[in-house]
């Protein structure tokens, strides 16, 4: 039996828990001494206030969509995946490869190509913990946090060492050929009279961070594999009496979890920086944690956590740019929204589904069940 | 490697294996509680900045580190209130921990201080002094041995020590009192406890109040005797070394110590390139050096070298009545 609407469940709490967040946030803007009105008009200005702003926002949003899918689908066959982080960086290394060492025609084969690297290589990074997982118990969480910091030293082993081209002192590959530029908001909707996202790095990757949400969604509900990824979430040994192998839900869904992380990396790798840089990923994957809790795991409500943490990325930096606020305090909004909506959803689910429970009209007698949830 | 080459490095070893070996122990009296904590790296580095904080404030190590325990116990709270009160997810919890603290150490560390996230330079009283044990300088001349106690066993500060003692305690505690038997009841099956008629809730809490405040320790070493203040992410991913070395050691003290010890090893000779090349006649990626305490743990998670089991509630809010 359900102890609260649907709605309440889906709408209600996370925005509860976001109203929480953010009147902290507040309160620590006005411990600093600067007034939170003000920071956020400069917020809301800098992250929507032109086409430029936008193409910042949308840029991050790309990145957060990836991330939060990965953790979400995660989530639905009750694995907590970390190791987006990790993922995403060997998914620019399998971008970086793809880029550079095959000589592409035109940048929508490109584009074809980096996203099956990309994911291929955050994949095969989610193979191994989770292989450890179904097959010797180890927990996952703990794994893929190892795998994120293993990532990094790798990345940079490579970046100084085999991929750095010769003569060049910075840690990072050589530029991407002409032929991989992804086309950007502003070569595609800009005319000649009037330029839109001027600079800015949103580009094609967007709709695919797009098309991605609607697989995500198809592949939860519409198909087989999906209704066993949600069984074996819902109760594992259900799941096992189903005839649904423990071993292969938690393979595949790692595996598609990191290759959409590692898919992060067609945006902020071949879209944006044009070449793979250390610390390319910039806690996105982390942040992917804060959109799947604050989207419920559903891929439309991650596309709004996204956009929402797009706002405050873009927001973020305005701020650093033009206040004493540093760009840090993103990182304690992203961390009370992980605290509200993931660790203490309780805190704030209890005392509403005391509230609905009292609402609720008196049961009539006459029906004998109600259908089970 | 000369003789007192391989002294400096083992020195180095003492010296950074000290938080990893104060914070893993923290983790140890959670987990063995049977409350994950990913959460050790935010409450380091919140004890690091706010010891050092207040020690440049005040003048005086002491008022810093007391300091410092008290953030560390504060986000020790939030993580019990999480993850024992409402019973929420102890992972997401300890994620959301490790960012409050990364982000609120620089947003307050720039207000307070202005420098871009750190804090003024400590010396003097603000910083923990290292200890001449006694006989340290008579005994400097004897072949091997003087050496040995004079440059390894004496000259370490304060929180060195106190980290060294917290083994033999920690092995006390858990193991030879009613207490320990208890907390380690609760991690394992925690209807036992209460039936017996104990609560499962204040021996949790009193479990994660340990764990912040030997983290509290561990940030306080970090600021104040490893280095002289605070750096914005200063902690560097140690928290998570401690994880590490907490499932290497499986979840004993004693062990935890020689984990603790090795790991900071590979940090120490890390930061010596040229000696690993002396010694093993070829060079070694620093990379692989700062990668290999995960990789070691991810050998051991998977079972190949002597299985890790943890506590078997760990993780496991506990409901009273189901």
């Amino acid at each position: 039996m359900q102890k609260m609407p649907q709605w309440a469940d889906v709408v209600l709490i996370p925005l509860i828990s976001l109203l929480l967040a953010a009147i902290l946030s507040a309160l620590v803007i006005l411990a600093i001494g600067e007034n939170p009105w003000a920071a956020l008009k400069l917020m809301v200005d800098g992250s929507m206030g032109s086409t430029y702003a936008w193409g910042y926002t949308l840029y991050y949003a790309t990145n957060f969509i990836f991330t939060g899918l990965a953790v979400a689908i995660a989530i639905h066959a009750r694995l907590f995946n970390i190791g987006g982080e990790g993922q995403a960086m060997l998914g620019g290394l399998g971008v970086a490869l793809i880029a550079l060492y095959i000589p592409w025609p035109h940048w929508t084969l490109a584009l074809l190509g980096g996203a099956v690297g990309a994911a291929l290589f955050g994949a095969a990074w989610a193979l191994i913990p989770a292989w450890l997982q179904a097959k010797r118990g180890s927990h996952i969480v703990i794994t893929t946090i190892m795998f994120n910091f293993i990532a990094a030293a790798l990345l940079n082993y490579l970046l100084i060492g085999a991929l750095k081209p010769s003569g060049s002192m910075e840690p990072a590959t050589g530029r991407f050929p002409e032929a991989t530029h992804l086309p950007t908001f502003q070569d595609m909707f800009s005319t000649a009279e009037t330029a839109l996202f001027r600079g800015a790095p949103v580009n094609v990757s967007f709709f695919v961070a797009l098309i991605a949400c609607v697989a995500v969604w198809a592949l939860i509900w519409r198909t087989r594999l999906g209704y066993e990824i949600r069984a074996f979430g819902q109760s594992e040994s259900a799941a096992k009496y189903a005839g649904i192998s423990p071993t292969r839900i938690i393979v595949v869904t790692m595996l598609i979890s990191g290759g959409l992380a590692g898919m992060m990396a067609i945006n902020n790798v071949m879209g944006e920086a044009e070449r793979l840089v250390l610390n390319a990923v910039e806690g996105a994957g982390f942040i992917g944690i804060a959109v799947a809790l604050m989207g419920r795991s559903h891929p439309f409500g991650v596309l709004l956590a996204a956009l929402l943490f797009g706002f405050l990325y873009q927001g973020g930096a305005e701020l650093a740019l033009w206040t004493s606020i540093p760009r840090e305090l993103i990182v304690v909004i992203q961390a009370l929204v992980i605290l509200f909506t993931g660790a203490l959803d309780n805190m704030v689910r209890m005392p509403l589904e005391a509230m609905f429970l009292r609402l609720r009209p008196a049961p009539k007698p006459a029906r004998k069940t109600e259908p089970a949830e | 490697m000369d003789f007192l080459t391989l002294l400096q490095v083992l020195d180095t070893t003492i010296r950074l294996a000290t938080p990893l070996l104060l914070a893993c122990l923290a983790g140890l009296f959670s987990e063995r509680a049977g409350i994950f904590d990913i959460g050790l790296e935010g409450k380091m580095l919140a004890s690091a900045f706010l010891t050092a904080a207040v020690a440049a404030a005040s003048g005086s190590v002491l008022i810093g580190t007391v300091a410092g325990i008290g953030a560390a116990l504060a986000l020790s709270g939030v993580h019990g209130l999480a993850s024992i009160t409402f019973r929420g997810n102890q992972l997401i919890s300890g994620v959301a921990i490790n960012f409050l603290a990364a982000g609120l150490t620089v947003v307050v560390a720039q207000s307070w201080f202005g420098q871009g996230g750190r804090t003024p330079q400590l010396s003097g009283n603000a910083r923990f002094e290292t200890i001449d044990l006694p006989l340290a300088a008579e005994m400097r001349d004897i072949p091997i041995l003087g050496p040995i106690y004079a440059e390894l066993i004496s000259g370490h500060t304060l929180l060195v020590y106190v980290g060294l003692l917290m083994v033999p305690l920690t092995w006390w505690v858990l193991f030879r009192t009613r207490f320990g038997l208890r907390l380690r009841a609760v991690g394992e099956n925690p209807a036992a406890v209460d039936t017996a008629g104990v609560s499962v809730v204040g021996l949790r809490f009193a479990a994660v109040a340990i764990c912040g405040l030997l983290t509290g320790l561990a940030g306080a070493y970090l600021s104040t005797g490893l280095q002289a203040g605070f750096v914005k992410d200063m902690t560097a991913g140690r928290g998570y070394i401690a994880l590490a070395a907490l499932i290497f050691a499986k979840w004993r003290p004693w062990y935890a110590l020689g984990a603790c010890l090795l790991f900071g090893f590979l940090q120490a000779i890390a930061l010596r390139p040229d000696v690993i090349e002396g010694t093993l006649g070829f060079e070694v990626g620093v990379q692989l050096l700062d990668a290999l305490p995960y990789i070691l743990t991810v050998v051991i998670l998977a079972g190949f070298v002597g299985r890790a089991i943890p506590p078997r509630a760990g993780g496991e809010p506990y409901v009273k009545e189901r």
